[in-house]
C-alpha cells in the first residue's frame, strides 16, 4: 500500500496520458525542425547574395574577355569603349578612382583620427554625447546631395582661389567625399580607443603623462589594429563612392594624376553606360561588369589587409 | 632628472600642458570643419531652393519647364520602392539575425555566414546594382521596375538589419532564456515570446537607419536603368491595363528622389539647379529625421531598459 500510493498522489494521471503528450512532443519537436530550418535559409541568404555578385560579374566579364585580351584591359591607356575605335584600358578608370580617393583620405583620415582621438580622450561628457549624434547624421546625408554641394558651391569657391579650374574636377569631388568619409573614420576609431582599458590611461597618467601624450603615445598604439580598420573602411567608402564623383568630377575617362582635371572613375563609367540604353549582352553592357569586378577586387584586397592587420596588430588586454 | 630644479620642471609641466590646449584646439577645430560643412550644405540649399517648396512642387510631374516641375512621381516611387524594401528585407534579416544569435552551432557554416554578413557590408552600392541588373532586370525578367528597385535596395541593407538586430538581441540577458526553458518553453517559444518583443527597439533602430540609407540610395537603381524622366504614377491596384491586379504597380516603370535630384543637378540651367536643392532639401529633411529617430529610439532605449 504504501508504495502504489505516493506514485498516484505524484501523477494521477500518469497512465492514461503518457502516449497523448509523447505524440504532441513529436509535433512540437517537427514545427521546431521546421521553424529552425527556414531561419537557416534565410541567414544564409547572405551567402547567396555574394555568390550571385560573383557569379554574374565573372560571368558577364568572361563573355567580355572572349572578345578582347585580359592584357589589353590592363595595360591599355585609353578607355572607349562606346566608340568605333574601341579601346578598353582600365588604368583610365583606375586613375580617377586612385586620385579622388587619395583627395577624399587626405581629407577623411587626419580629420577623421583627430576628432577621433579628441572626442575619445579630451572632449567632456556633453560634447562627446552632441557630437556623436551629429557625426552619424553627417553620414547619414544621401550621396547625391553631397553631389549636388560640390558640384555647385565647392568649385564655384575653389575655382575663386585657382581660377583656371574646370567646372568638372576631381579636387571637389574628393574633398566632399572626404568630408561625408569622416564619420565613418572617426567613429569607428573612436570606438577603438574607448574599448582601451581604463587601467592604461591612469598607468599613463600616474607617471605624469599628460593627456596628449597618453592619447598618443598610449592610447592610440594600443587602439592601432581598430584604427586601421576604421582606415581600410574608409578608403572602401571612396573607392566605391559613385554619386559625388558622377556628378562632380565629370565623366570623361581620362588617364591623369592631375586632381585639377576632369576624369571618369571605375563608378561613374558605369553610371554613364546605365544612364544611356545599351543592348542587354553587348560589349559595352559587358564592359560594366568588367569594371565592378575591377571595383570588387579592389574593395576586397583592402578587406582583406585590414582583416590582416586587424590579426597582427591586435591587443589582448 | 635630478638635477632640474623646481622652476625648470615647472617650465616642462607648463609646456606639456600647452600641448594638450593645442590639440584639444585643432580637435574642436577638426569637429567644426564637419559641422561647418553640413550647415554650409543645409544652408546653402535653403537659399537656393526653399522658394521652390510649395504645395505644387508635391503634386506636379516633372516638366520640361523648370518652374512648373514637381517631384510627385519622384516621391510617391520611393515611398512605393522602400515597401518593397522593408517587406522583404526586415523578415529575412531578423530571422537570419535569430539563426545566428539563437541557433546557430558553432561550426564552419556559422563562420562563413558571419565573416560573409561582415564582408556584404563593406560591398559599394554599386555594386549591388550590377548584381541586381543581372539577376532580377534580365535573368528573372523583372525589367526595370519598383519589384527589381525595392529587391536591390533590400539586398542593401540586408547587412545593416542582420547587424542591428544580433546586437538587440545579444543584449538581452540569459537568465531569460533560461527562465522560458525552465518553464517548459521551446527554443521557438522562448525566441518569438522572449527575445523578438524585447528586441523590437534595437531592431527598429537598425530598421530605419538602414531604409534611411536605401532611401537616398541613387548608384545602385540608376545601375538596373531606372528612368530619370518619369511622368506619370504606377497603377493602382486593379486600375492598371488588362490583366488589372492588386500587383500590377510592382512592375511599373518608375523614379525616385534621388535620381529626380541627379537628374535636374546634372541639367546645365540654374533654374533646374534650384529644383534639385528643393529635391536635395525633402531628402535630407527626410532622411535625417528618420536617423534622427533611430538615435532618440536608442537612446530612450538605453535609459530605459534595467534587466
Amino acid at each position: 500500500m504504501s508504495s502504489v500510493a505516493p506514485t498516484n498522489t505524484l501523477n494521477p494521471l500518469a497512465d492514461h496520458t503518457v502516449s497523448a503528450r509523447l505524440a504532441k512532443k513529436t509535433t512540437r519537436h517537427f514545427r521546431e525542425r521546421v521553424i529552425e530550418g527556414v531561419l537557416f535559409l534565410c541567414a544564409s541568404f547572405s551567402v547567396a547574395i555574394t555568390v550571385g555578385i560573383v557569379v554574374i560579374l565573372v560571368s558577364e566579364s568572361y563573355q567580355l574577355f572572349q572578345h578582347i585580351s585580359l592584357f589589353e584591359f590592363l595595360t591599355d591607356n585609353q578607355w572607349t569603349p562606346l566608340f568605333d575605335d574601341a579601346h578598353y584600358g582600365i588604368m583610365v578608370l583606375l586613375s580617377g578612382t586612385v586620385i579622388s580617393s587619395l583627395v577624399a583620405l587626405a581629407v577623411a583620415i587626419p580629420l577623421g583620427t583627430m576628432i577621433a582621438i579628441y572626442l575619445s580622450e579630451f572632449a567632456p561628457f556633453a560634447v562627446r554625447e552632441t557630437a556623436k549624434p551629429f557625426l552619424e547624421l553627417l553620414g547619414g546625408v544621401p550621396t547625391i546631395v553631397y553631389g549636388y554641394f560640390a558640384l555647385l558651391y565647392v568649385t564655384p569657391a575653389l575655382q575663386f582661389f585657382f581660377p583656371g579650374l574646370p567646372g568638372f574636377n576631381l579636387l571637389s569631388a574628393g574633398l566632399v567625399m572626404g568630408i561625408m568619409i569622416i564619420p565613418y573614420v572617426s567613429s569607428v576609431s573612436e570606438d577603438a580607443m574607448r574599448s582601451v582599458p581604463m587601467a592604461m590611461r591612469e598607468g599613463s597618467y600616474a607617471m605624469g603623462a599628460t593627456r596628449f601624450q597618453t592619447a598618443v603615445r598610449v592610447v592610440t598604439p594600443a587602439a592601432f589594429s581598430g584604427i586601421a580598420a576604421a582606415y581600410i573602411l574608409g578608403i572602401s567608402r571612396a573607392v566605391g563612392e559613385t554619386m559625388i564623383v558622377a556628378v562632380a568630377a565629370g565623366m570623361q575617362p581620362n588617364l591623369t594624376w592631375n586632381p585639377a582635371e576632369p576624369a571618369a572613375t571605375i563608378t561613374a563609367y558605369i553610371v554613364q553606360v546605365a544612364l544611356g540604353d545599351l543592348p542587354h549582352g553587348s560589349i559595352g553592357y559587358q564592359t560594366i561588369f568588367a569594371a565592378g569586378l575591377t571595383l570588387m577586387l579592389l574593395t576586397l584586397f583592402f578587406n582583406v589587409v585590414g582583416h590582416v592587420m586587424k590579426r597582427r596588430y591586435r591587443q589582448v588586454y | 632628472m635630478a638635477d632640474m630644479t623646481v622652476a625648470q620642471i615647472r617650465a616642462l609641466i607648463t609646456k606639456h600642458k600647452r600641448w594638450d590646449l593645442i590639440f584639444a584646439t585643432v580637435g574642436v577645430l577638426a569637429l567644426m570643419v564637419g559641422v561647418l560643412t553640413f550647415v554650409a550644405l543645409f544652408a546653402g540649399m535653403v537659399m537656393d531652393g526653399a522658394h521652390r517648396l510649395s504645395w505644387d512642387f508635391f503634386v506636379n510631374f516633372p516638366s520640361r519647364r523648370a518652374e512648373n516641375a514637381g517631384i510627385l512621381s519622384a516621391w510617391v516611387g520611393s515611398t512605393l520602392v522602400m515597401l518593397v524594401t522593408a517587406v522583404t528585407a526586415i523578415p529575412v534579416g531578423v530571422a537570419g539575425a535569430v539563426y545566428l544569435e539563437e541557433y546557430a552551432p558553432r561550426n564552419w557554416m556559422t563562420d562563413i555566414i558571419e565573416i560573409n554578413v561582415t564582408n556584404l557590408a563593406g560591398v559599394p552600392s554599386i555594386i549591388y546594382g550590377l548584381l541586381a541588373l543581372g539577376l532580377f532586370v534580365y535573368k528573372f525578367g523583372f525589367g526595370q521596375s519598383i519589384l527589381s528597385a525595392g529587391l536591390t535596395l533590400a539586398l542593401l541593407i540586408l547587412p545593416v538589419v542582420i547587424v542591428a538586430t544580433r546586437e538587440a538581441i545579444r543584449s538581452i540577458p540569459g537568465v531569460i532564456r533560461e527562465g522560458a526553458y525552465a518553464l517548459g518553453a521551446t527554443k521557438w517559444q522562448t525566441t518569438a515570446d522572449h527575445i523578438l518583443p524585447y528586441s523590437v527597439p534595437g531592431i527598429l533602430t537598425g530598421v530605419i537607419i538602414g531604409l534611411a540609407r536605401a532611401i537616398g540610395e541613387t548608384a545602385p537603381i540608376i545601375t538596373i536603368g531606372a528612368l530619370t524622366f518619369i511622368a506619370f504614377l504606377p497603377p493602382a491596384p486593379f486600375t492598371g491595363d488588362p490583366p488589372a491586379g492588386a500587383f500590377d504597380w510592382l512592375f511599373a516603370p518608375f523614379t525616385v528622389m534621388p535620381i529626380q535630384m541627379f537628374n535636374w543637378t546634372s541639367r546645365p540651367e540654374a533654374a533646374f539647379h534650384q529644383n534639385a536643392a528643393a529635391a536635395g532639401l525633402v531628402l535630407v529633411v527626410m532622411t535625417l529625421s528618420m536617423n534622427a529617430l533611430a538615435i532618440y529610439i536608442r537612446y530612450r532605449l538605453r535609459k530605459k531598459i534595467k534587466w
